[in-house]
């Protein structure tokens, strides 16, 4: 009993030596900004998407070749936790030095003084932003400042399983289709009895309806970001673009497609078309049955030929402890070589103007150059201030109307007189 | 320390004398602060992540929120806005179902399994383990797999129900039946704990009774209900305490298993107490309102357990 005490104690100690050994070595790194004096700097780069995760560390270890004196450490949050944890520790003020941003949160985070603004750093050191789609740039601008140097962008593609169609001797889509062909064709390929539907109607936002209210002339938010456009006719019939694919049975109901998402039934060849962005590439790429089964299109045009665009970008904690160190980071995410890394990995289109080749050669079994054409007449993905807030009731409501527990029109206008309330107290 | 020794210093006096009253006094004060002392870390534990928060969170159920935790004084804003908010009855009404259902029943099928378990039969320790397994396997998991067997189109449930002839309903997406979909897993997933704290006391009651009761010539249907019943009742109590407690507070399952970014049209008329706060204060980051509704759960919980305290003398017998 004595012993076990004993070795008990010395662990003890051990660890309580480890600990303020570790805060001493840390501590003037930590108080001091310390480029000059080629102290030893870690900085945090918090990001989601495990795809890219072999990317970004090629990036910092390229980074760190560079810069000696500056360590990156990754840290790897599931998209579903992400904002929740982000949203925790700029409340308690340990945001890390480095993390990605998405549209909906730019403006909260920017608005609360959560970032770094770098319109500064980037005269001062020459970046060309117009390096980066012009959407991109916009998006990351808020006040005149500029947060965020463009990372990638998304936009979407119409997928499709080219065995489907083989079968049922229909010819592939393309450039030509409209909204009345892609709806004919999606009844043609629906087989009840093997269990096949035309195409996938989820109630999707980026991947499905955005698109199509962009293309009927209709909008969820007016620029001003001061009220909403659910309850325009043009909105109104670009959702029931959706509700009509599954009131005619071309696709799976609304319940069914929550109890097995779209894009399984995609993999498993039940679903001949669906909308999905760039971002599904590089996992159709890798997956043994999508592979060499499925390609890509352009969206089918309605009266606009538009679609949704949105990209990333890596921001700078307003609070962070190295804010020299953490924009040479964030300037070389931004450059052109990294871009490059990104390309060839697959896993997103760099935004960086002259890399995406390298992106849509990385795969060549699909047509990826559709996405690369479909940025340059693309929409920006509809944000405000406080985005989650109404996004979440966008959710909602559509399900309804998808369910059938409320019809498009009723969910839409109900959509906006409650988004135009929350927009009215941002 | 010297106020302790001083407080000390009279018995220190009273211990010279022979055995007296007095002496008696100081052991127990020392007993006292020993007693004190080991205790201390869960009390002080207790204080600092049970008792703060909760008037912590009293208080900010008072506030409006703005972005990153800055809020401010709203007096009862939140609590109006609760009492017109349609979701608070369908999670009020959704958490008392759940409870009134899962609570009993769990109860009932805990205590048959437990007895069956009680009797000496081959490969007890097998059966004892596995129906103990949904306790330690983490109810992501578990909500993951019933999400599966629960699948309309390519569950096993519906799959093995369609080989005798029924058309099975859509178990997780039909707002009439997804909370009954998920009280059976919860049913289920409970009996493995409640089971251990039954066995323990089953296994207190003396074997003498039931050799008594048989020379009288008492069945084994009349022996459990004259004897183990009563004598188990302590164990139903604390089970009954602790579930309801749980039931209460139900969010994981439904969430894993309904899921809230899905699109799924039985989410809505599902969700919970809990799963109100959850949404309100982690999802459209409004802590305030989910304050409130904590408040609200916490007071509602309060009642049923006062209740159920008051009520336990009419039934619960310690030998």
């Amino acid at each position: 009993m004595k012993k076990l005490v004993s070795i008990a104690m010395a662990a003890l100690l051990v660890a309580v030596a480890g600990c303020s050994g570790g805060g001493q070595s840390s501590a003037p790194a930590g108080t001091t900004d310390s480029a000059a004096s080629g102290e030893k700097v870690t900085l945090t780069y918090a990001l989601w998407d495990k795809n890219q995760m072999p990317a970004m560390e090629e990036m910092a270890k390229k980074f760190n070749e560079k810069n000696p004196n500056v360590d990156i450490k990754i840290e790897l949050t599931p998209n579903k936790q992400y904002w929740t944890k982000m949203e925790a520790a700029a409340t308690g003020g340990t945001l890390p030095d480095i993390f990605w941003i998405n549209g909906p949160r730019i403006i909260k985070y920017a608005d609360n003084d959560m970032l770094l603004p770098i319109t500064d750093q980037i005269k001062a050191d020459g970046i060309d932003l117009n390096n980066y789609p012009k959407a991109l740039v916009d998006l990351y601008t808020y006040d005149g400042q500029n947060y965020a140097l463009p990372k990638d962008f998304d936009t979407i593609g119409l997928w499709y399983n080219k065995k489907l169609f083989d079968d049922a001797k229909v010819p592939y889509p393309d450039e030509t289709w409209d909204w009345n062909k892609l709806k004919e064709v999606a009844k043609q390929l629906t087989d009840e009895k093997k269990g096949v539907w035309g195409i996938a109607a989820p109630p999707y936002g980026q991947d499905g309806f955005y698109n199509t209210i962009y293309q009927n002339g209709g909008y969820i938010i007016s620029e001003d970001k001061k009220t909403s456009g659910y309850d325009k006719p043009e909105t109104i019939e670009g959702l029931k673009f959706w509700t009509d694919l599954i009131n005619e049975k071309a696709s799976p109901t609304a319940a069914q497609l929550s109890e097995t998402e779209a894009t399984q039934l995609f993999e498993s060849g039940k679903i001949a078309m669906m909308y999905n962005g760039s971002w599904m590439a590089s996992a159709f790429h890798k997956n043994e049955y999508t592979k060499d089964k499925v390609d890509v299109t352009y969206l089918p045009k309605g009266k606009e030929n538009t679609s949704v665009i949105h990209g990333l970008g890596n921001v700078i904690s307003a609070n962070t402890k190295h804010p020299k160190e953490a924009w040479e980071f964030v300037k070389f995410l931004g450059s052109k070589e990294a871009a490059e890394i990104l390309a060839k990995s697959g896993a997103a289109i760099p935004a960086f103007n002259g890399t995406q080749d390298t992106w849509v050669q990385s795969m060549p079994n699909f047509q990826l150059k559709i996405f690369i054409d479909q940025a340059a007449m693309a929409k920006p993905y509809p944000i405000s201030k406080d985005t989650a807030k109404w996004a979440k009731l966008e959710t909602e409501l559509m399900t309804k109307a998808w369910a059938g527990q409320m019809s498009v029109e009723d969910a839409s206008k109900e959509l906006a007189q409650k988004m135009n309330e929350m927009l009215s107290q941002e | 320390m010297n106020a302790m020794s001083s407080q000390l210093q009279p018995e220190m006096h009273a211990a010279v004398q022979p055995k007296t009253k007095k002496s008696l006094n100081r052991m127990k004060r020392s007993d006292w602060f020993w007693a004190y002392l080991m205790i201390a870390p869960t009390l002080i534990g207790l204080g600092v992540f049970y008792l703060w928060p909760i008037v912590q969170t009293i208080y900010l159920s008072f506030t409006k929120w703005g972005g990153f935790g800055k809020y401010k004084w709203a007096g009862l804003h939140n609590y109006e806005l609760l009492l017109k908010d349609p979701y608070l009855w369908i999670a009020l009404k959704n958490t008392l179902i759940y409870t009134v259902i899962a609570v009993p029943v769990g109860i009932a099928i805990s205590i048959f399994i437990a007895v069956l378990l009680n009797q000496k039969i081959k490969g007890i320790t097998i059966y004892r383990t596995l129906y103990f397994l949904p306790v330690v396997t983490m109810a992501a998991a578990v909500a993951m797999v019933w999400r599966w067997l629960y699948n309309a189109d390519y569950g096993l449930i519906n799959y093995l129900l369609s080989m005798i002839g029924i058309e099975g309903p859509r178990w997780i997406s039909d707002p009439a039946i997804a909370l009954y979909a998920v009280i059976i897993v919860a049913v289920w997933s409970s009996i493995g704990y409640n089971m251990v704290i039954f066995l323990a006391g089953l296994q207190g009651i003396p074997r003498s009774y039931y050799e008594a009761a048989e020379i009288d010539g008492a069945g084994p249907v009349r022996m459990f209900f004259k004897i183990t019943l009563p004598l188990l009742t302590p164990s139903i109590f604390f089970v009954s305490i602790t579930s309801l407690i749980g039931a209460f507070q139900v969010f994981d399952l439904i969430y894993l298993m309904l899921g809230s970014k899905m699109g799924n049209p039985a989410t809505e008329q599902t969700q919970t107490m809990a799963y109100l706060f959850f949404t309100n204060g982690f999802e459209s980051g409004n802590g305030g309102y989910a304050a409130a509704v904590a408040v609200v759960l916490l007071v509602m919980i309060l009642i049923v357990t006062a209740i159920q305290m008051k009520l336990q003398k009419k039934w619960v017998h310690y030998d």
